[in-house]
């Protein structure tokens, strides 16, 4: 038989369908690779019976003839999701020991897909962070090393933890969440898809709350093929949502048709920093050609305010989170420490319980919502949002999707960046205006560095339209033929 | 202006943040730097242009005033560092 972890998910599913092997055997499968990866640190909380019991019930759905989109298919969910009976840390220490008594939205439907879940994946502290060194249980390992050199690399973050599983074949996907680029940032340093739907697509209901009108789940696998049945699974209508979609939720997978001939590709002109390596211009390019000889038509654009976009992000993302995490007071869940009065308890549980990245970001956001502040930050903030919204519309009117690269780097060693916020900031240069703006983006590994490691390019969509968005990433994929792996045999568990 | 260590002392009161007197000057130089940096923000032309609240363009979702689920005081209190009697439990407020 075939190594069960070499499979992708869509494949996973069409053997289980054809009866090659059951949810069962495959689980253990993954259960073990889970333990042989423990190196990686990806894991905050593993779930090997609950992952038993779930792929059990699977294989009793099936002999019954009733199976789900995804069923019998073990995934990892990024801690950040609320997990009934599991605990959910968000990374963080001021969560440590929660153990939510319900279950989130998004992974509410992946169960009644028929998904499997392995374990809770670690993260950036609220998913505040482009390295995944930020979380209070510990850094996350990228699978992949550059080529003669064996410095450990960061996955990127927020979802550190879910790409390094999905990347070392230790999950068949994994929920993430991006904010700012926290699903396709990581998902271009491990070589892995990252697809970030349009807001509103999936309920945040159950999601801990980093800033909210940026906030959304979104899934990472192997392949584009794999990114649309799961997205297919996670998606839809949440009448606890209030801001999720009353849309119906269409067959992404048949989107994917491979056929982009006349589509027109947009080549935004302000997507190259300074500094950049020629390797990203030079991937961009390539990717370029890959759409025009797929029968796309190339089309320059502008999107003038891009440049604007990562320090609006900077104050609109902190704004929210400070007001979100105002509810870490340790009277209802999480840590408390204890002080004279009710005001010392508040101040000791959360500078006890909050990491230096969010204790900066609370700080910055509380400034700029206060008196006297407010309208020079986040209010001149919101309208510079509104600028960025609005070159994206007027592209709309031209193209039916964006090219960009996804990183202006590749993954970098752990440690680097960290006595330079604004550097670190810096990762999520071209994935955070699509944030802002709504729309859905993809990262698809697409190339190899000189250094030997995965390289991402990105494709943003209109809102909704994720199907467009899939079937040009398969384009994409198929013309990039990424096969690269990285080399797992010096991880133990 | 840019903010001094007492600057950061009383935003981190208005955010019942601890921070230690000895990392008021960093924080006040990362600070800095950061908004600094989100300066170039006034370089746009906002004239006429409404703030953004939300990138969904949806009429504000309704539902019938029902009440729907309770009953669950147990769950809720699951999770509290101190409980006393079907109550979460505080230092004392009022002496």
């Amino acid at each position: 038989m075939t190594d069960l972890r070499n499979l992708t998910l869509a494949q996973a599913r069409d053997g289980m369908a054809a009866g090659d092997f059951t949810a069962v055997e495959l689980t253990e499968t993954f259960i073990e690779a889970t333990g042989a990866v423990r190196d990686l640190n990806a894991y905050i909380v593993e779930t090997a019976d609950q992952a038993r019991a779930m792929a059990a019930a699977s294989d009793a759905r099936r002999a019954q003839g009733q199976v789900g989109a995804m069923d019998g298919i073990p995934v990892a969910i990024k801690d950040l999701f609320c997990t009934k009976g599991v605990q959910a840390t968000a990374g963080s220490h001021i969560l440590e020991g929660f153990v939510p008594p319900y279950e989130s939205t998004v992974t509410q439907n992946l169960w009644d897909a028929g998904a499997v879940m392995l374990g809770k994946t670690n993260l950036d502290e609220f998913a505040m962070g482009s390295s995944n060194m930020t979380s209070y249980f510990g850094p996350v390992a990228n699978p992949w090393k550059r080529k003669g050199d064996d410095a450990v690399l960061v996955p990127g973050g927020s979802s550190g933890g879910s790409a390094a599983v999905v990347a070392a074949r230790a999950a068949l996907g994994a929920t993430g969440t991006d904010t700012g680029g926290s699903i396709r940032q990581p998902g271009a340093f491990t070589g892995i898809v990252g697809m970030k739907p349009t807001y509103g697509r999936c309920s945040r209901w159950g999601i801990i709350a980093f800033a909210s009108s940026l906030d959304q789940a979104g899934p990472m696998t192997h392949t584009v093929r794999d990114s649309a049945i799961m997205l297919g699974a996670m998606a839809g209508h949440d009448p606890k949502d209030s801001t999720s979609m009353k849309l119906d939720v269409p067959d992404f997978e048949a989107a994917l048709t491979g056929d982009i001939r006349g589509l027109r590709i947009g080549i935004p002109k302000e997507y190259v920093m300074d500094g950049m390596p020629a390797e990203i211009d030079a991937l961009w390019k390539t990717g370029i050609d890959w759409m025009r000889q797929a029968g796309a038509e190339i089309v320059d654009i502008s999107l003038p305010h891009t440049k604007y976009a990562l320090p609006t992000y900077y104050i609109v993302a902190p704004a929210e989170a400070s007001s979100n995490l105002a509810r870490y007071d340790g009277v209802r869940y999480g840590l408390r420490v204890d002080g004279d009065t009710m005001q010392d308890m508040y101040e000791n549980t959360r500078g006890a319980g909050f990491g230096a990245e969010v204790k900066r970001r609370i700080l910055i956001g509380t400034y700029v919502l206060s008196a006297g502040y407010y309208d020079a930050y986040y209010l001149k903030a919101q309208k510079v949002r509104a600028r960025i919204a609005g070159d994206f519309n007027d592209a709309w009117e031209k193209v039916d999707a964006i090219l960009t690269p996804t990183t202006p780097s590749a993954a970098f060693a752990q440690g680097d960046k960290m006595d330079d916020p604004i550097a670190m900031y810096l990762n999520d240069i071209f994935t955070v205006p699509a944030s802002l703006a709504g729309l859905p983006g993809i990262s698809v590994p697409a190339g190899l560095s000189a250094e030997g490691l995965p390289l991402g390019l990105q494709v943003i969509g209109r809102p909704y339209d994720e199907e467009t968005l899939f079937r040009v990433a398969g384009v994409l994929e198929d013309a990039a033929g990424f096969d690269a792996k990285p080399d797992l045999s010096g991880l133990g568990g | 202006m840019p903010l001094n260590r007492d600057n950061v002392s009383a935003i981190a009161h208005l955010a019942r943040l601890k921070v230690p007197e000895e990392d008021l000057d960093s924080l006040a130089g990362e600070l800095n730097n950061i908004l600094g940096w989100v300066e170039q923000l006034d370089e746009v032309d906002t004239d006429g242009v409404a703030p953004m609240t939300s990138v969904v363009a949806t009429e504000y979702a309704r539902r019938a005033d029902n009440v729907d689920d309770g009953g669950i005081a147990e769950d809720v209190l699951a999770n509290a560092p101190d409980r006393m009697d079907g109550f979460f439990a505080v230092p004392k407020v009022v002496e």
